[in-house]
């Protein structure tokens, strides 16, 4: 029930209901939200508190599923309004941070967007789900994304794609038209961010504390302008993705998975496991949640799975090597932060020294921890600054 | 939902996952081996004497790192190749006429008061081979200024003259004597260029680490184009160094291959504890080790100023970190 950002859903089936495919099972009322359906036809067999992908208990609904359906059949949404329709369909951002998408379509009076941008680089090393997406529906990304620049009302609409995907880009440009701009940018992590993106792309930087709206920018995942598309076209509701599996699996690849999958599940299909399993993460290895259980279900965030073998991942205790003031922290970090000296001041629990070096602004792309050659675990260490900060009141 | 599969042991840890291959060990492991040839070629030149210096030095680095961890009951940290990058750096910046027991001196003072006393690698403010070394050249001035050359031999390295016959010899380096030239305007008539080949291939005075001003460039290439290095600081130290004495009427490449400016250059002021952390500062930081050089030699009482040079640089680090911290992202004008 809670599959994005924002206010969680209450269950708005019983235990025993007959649900339809494209169901609504949950849903709340509150702006910043995004209703869940039911990705198949069953009965509600149970509503319980299960563990969540990313650590937390939450409510679910537990549908026994009927055999032989046909997953390709649906509710359909309706509404006037096509903001409305994609509120109703529960399209999230699925690049992964699940923000409700029709809350980011109705952009502040005050700062009308001028381009929207489809966001084509994989937001994390080792996936590759927006690729697939954009290999195989390229002409539902361009769709999408005119419906995006519909419904706010832009003029510019630009695709952007990392030059280590030729083949998406060549599958997205006889669908182009002329005026969407399709631009290839050099592969860098993180790109997929949304101020590095608008950054790449019109060469604005968002202020601190600003929205992307501020640079006249809107930008949305290739994946979720299909989803996009999807809903206002065929009143799709959202109750599938495109998931990455890879790593330390026999097939590794992208699989169409309905909400709601287990990973358990998920991996199996991917041909299990090979070798001892390190960690199993949730998302990208760069920002993903290392798995303890893998029953838990596929969300509308999970951009992939990663299976890491037991040696390949980084150090899991904290240590507390010294810093050497390599610089390598601060020459990765896309936020032009100094990584290494928020994470002395938070070791010493100086959060105003913390938040003097912007503790506030690290959007945690886990840059730092990854090239620092003493391994110091400098994201930790920012996100306690940032968790303490925001407690005691300070803004972004 | 299928029921719940015995699912494997996991390890359950905060993100990022992945972590880039690089640690201590293999910089400092780079570092040593951008040193390898132009250490060996001084062996090989210099025979015992070479050995008997590294020895002591690179012996007594390691064994006062060793110690102290183990008296301060800290981690043992010998094995990150820090003290071996330190004892090897203070070697080479040592003449070869210098003493062993002297040599083991320099190795404690730079690891015990220049590294551990401050809280041990990545806390030191000074760099610690070169701490070593002003120690030694402050104590016994007269043994660090006297360059000669080594009679090279696999057995004489034990019949070092004594400190007390040293008072009375006068090292006159190939800098000196550009010096005295200098001062006096030219009127020895020596042609500096004459000295590029010597200093680039095979110099058997000065330093050490002066055998070869190639061999440490190579080395030194090699550290940036494997990203160890930052390039800025070698090009601001050498430009500064070249233009400054040009500016002051001396042969610009003469200067740039004397008095350990290389090694200063490429493998002292670029150690990431005691050198700037943005870009930026690091090109400042190099021009001013280069500019504090060239004035220590012309104007200071050594002409082998480059050590006093990066120390007193060393020492205006956390001014220029302030000076040049990297503008936040969305952040106009830096607050706060
Ligand atoms: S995680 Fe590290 S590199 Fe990324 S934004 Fe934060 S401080 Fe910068
Ligand atoms: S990468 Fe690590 S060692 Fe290097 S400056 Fe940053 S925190 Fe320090």
């Amino acid at each position: 029930m809670s599959q994005h950002l924002g206010a969680p859903c209450l269950p708005t089936v019983e235990k025993g209901d007959h649900v339809r495919r494209g169901q609504v099972v949950g849903d709340v009322d509150a702006f910043v939200s995004a209703p869940v359906h039911s990705p198949v036809e069953g009965e509600v067999s149970e509503i319980v508190e299960v563990l969540s992908i990313s650590g937390t208990r939450v409510n679910a609904v537990r549908i026994a599923p009927e055999p032989d359906q046909d997953v390709r059949e649906h509710e359909r949404i309706t509404a006037d309004a096509e903001v409305d329709v994609v509120r109703l369909a529960g399209v999230v951002g699925l690049g992964g941070a699940a923000f409700p998408t029709s809350v980011k379509l109705i952009p502040p009076r005050d700062k009308p967007v001028g381009t929207v941008i489809l966001n084509g680089c994989e937001c994390e090393p080792y996936l590759t789900c927006d690729h697939r997406v954009m290999v195989e529906q390229p002409e539902r990304v361009v769709a999408g994304g005119h419906a995006i620049r519909r419904i706010v009302g832009a003029q510019g609409l630009v695709i952007g794609v990392e030059d280590n995907k030729p083949e998406a880009a060549e599958a997205l440009r006889p669908h182009l038209g002329s005026d969407v701009e399709l631009l290839i940018l050099p592969t860098r992590y993180p790109q997929g961010a949304e101020k590095q993106l608008i950054w790449a792309v019109l060469g604005k930087e968002v202020a601190h504390g600003e929205l992307p709206a501020a640079a006249g920018a809107l930008v949305h995942n290739v994946s979720t302008a299909v989803a996009v598309a999807d809903a206002l076209d065929k009143g799709k509701p959202l109750v599938e993705r495109v998931v990455t599996v890879t790593g330390n699996v026999a097939r590794p690849g992208n699989y169409l998975t309905l909400l709601g999958t287990p990973v358990s599940a998920l991996i199996k299909a991917a041909g299990g496991i090979v070798g001892k399993p390190g960690r199993v993460i949730a998302g990208g290895p760069m920002t993903g949640v290392a798995l303890a259980d893998l029953d838990v279900p596929v969300v509308k965030g999970t951009s992939g799975v990663v299976v890491l073998e037991e040696g390949e991942t980084a150090p899991a205790v904290m240590n507390d090597q010294p810093c050497i003031r390599c610089g390598r922290c601060s020459d990765a970090c896309p936020m032009m932060l100094q990584p290494f000296a928020i994470g002395i001041y938070a070791n010493r629990s100086d959060w105003d020294g913390s938040e003097r070096y912007h503790a506030l602004d690290c959007i945690e792309c886990g840059c730092c921890s990854y090239v620092c050659p003493t391994r110091r675990p400098l994201v930790q260490l920012i996100r306690q600054a940032k968790h303490v900060l925001l407690e005691r009141g300070s803004h972004l | 939902m299928t029921s719940a599969g015995s699912s494997p042991r996991l390890q359950v840890a905060s993100s990022p996952h992945v972590a880039a291959k690089e640690n201590v060990t293999h910089i400092m492991l780079w570092v040593v081996a951008a040193l390898t040839p132009a250490t060996i070629w001084a062996v090989w030149n210099m025979k015992m004497v070479a050995i008997v210096l590294l020895g002591s030095c690179i012996g007594s680095t390691l064994a006062t790192e060793w110690i102290w961890n183990r008296i301060a009951r800290r981690a043992q940290t010998l094995w990150d190749g820090s003290a071996l990058v330190t004892g090897l750096l203070l070697a080479l910046a040592l003449p070869p006429r210098t003493p062993w027991w002297m040599a083991v001196i320099g190795g404690v003072v730079a690891i015990g008061l220049a590294k551990m006393l401050f809280g041990g690698l990545g806390w030191n403010l000074f760099n610690p081979a070169l701490v070593g070394r002003a120690f030694l050249s402050i104590s016994w001035m007269g043994v660090l200024a006297d360059v000669r050359p080594f009679p090279g031999g696999w057995f004489n390295a034990l019949s070092v003259p004594g400190v007390g016959d040293l008072d009375a010899i006068t090292g006159a380096t190939r800098l000196a004597i550009a010096a005295a030239d200098r001062a006096a305007d030219g009127a020895y008539g020596v042609d500096l260029a004459e000295y590029y080949r010597p200093l680039l291939l095979r110099n058997l005075e000065g330093s050490f680490g002066e055998i070869s001003g190639a061999l440490l460039l190579l080395g030194g290439f090699v550290l940036i184009a494997k990203g160890i290095i930052d390039w800025r600081i070698p090009a601001g130290y050498i430009t500064t160094v070249g233009l400054l004495s040009w500016a002051f009427g001396s042969d610009p490449i003469f200067n740039v291959l004397a008095g350990g400016v290389l090694l200063g250059a490429f493998y002292m002021a670029t150690d990431y504890v005691t050198s700037p952390m943005t870009r930026a500062g690091r090109l400042v930081f190099g021009c001013g080790c280069g500019l504090f050089n060239v004035v220590g030699r012309f104007f200071g009482p050594m002409p082998e100023s480059t050590t006093f040079a990066i120390l007193f640089m060393n020492g205006l680090v956390p001014l220029i970190d302030k000076g040049f911290a990297p503008r936040t992202f969305g952040w106009v004008s830096r607050r706060g």
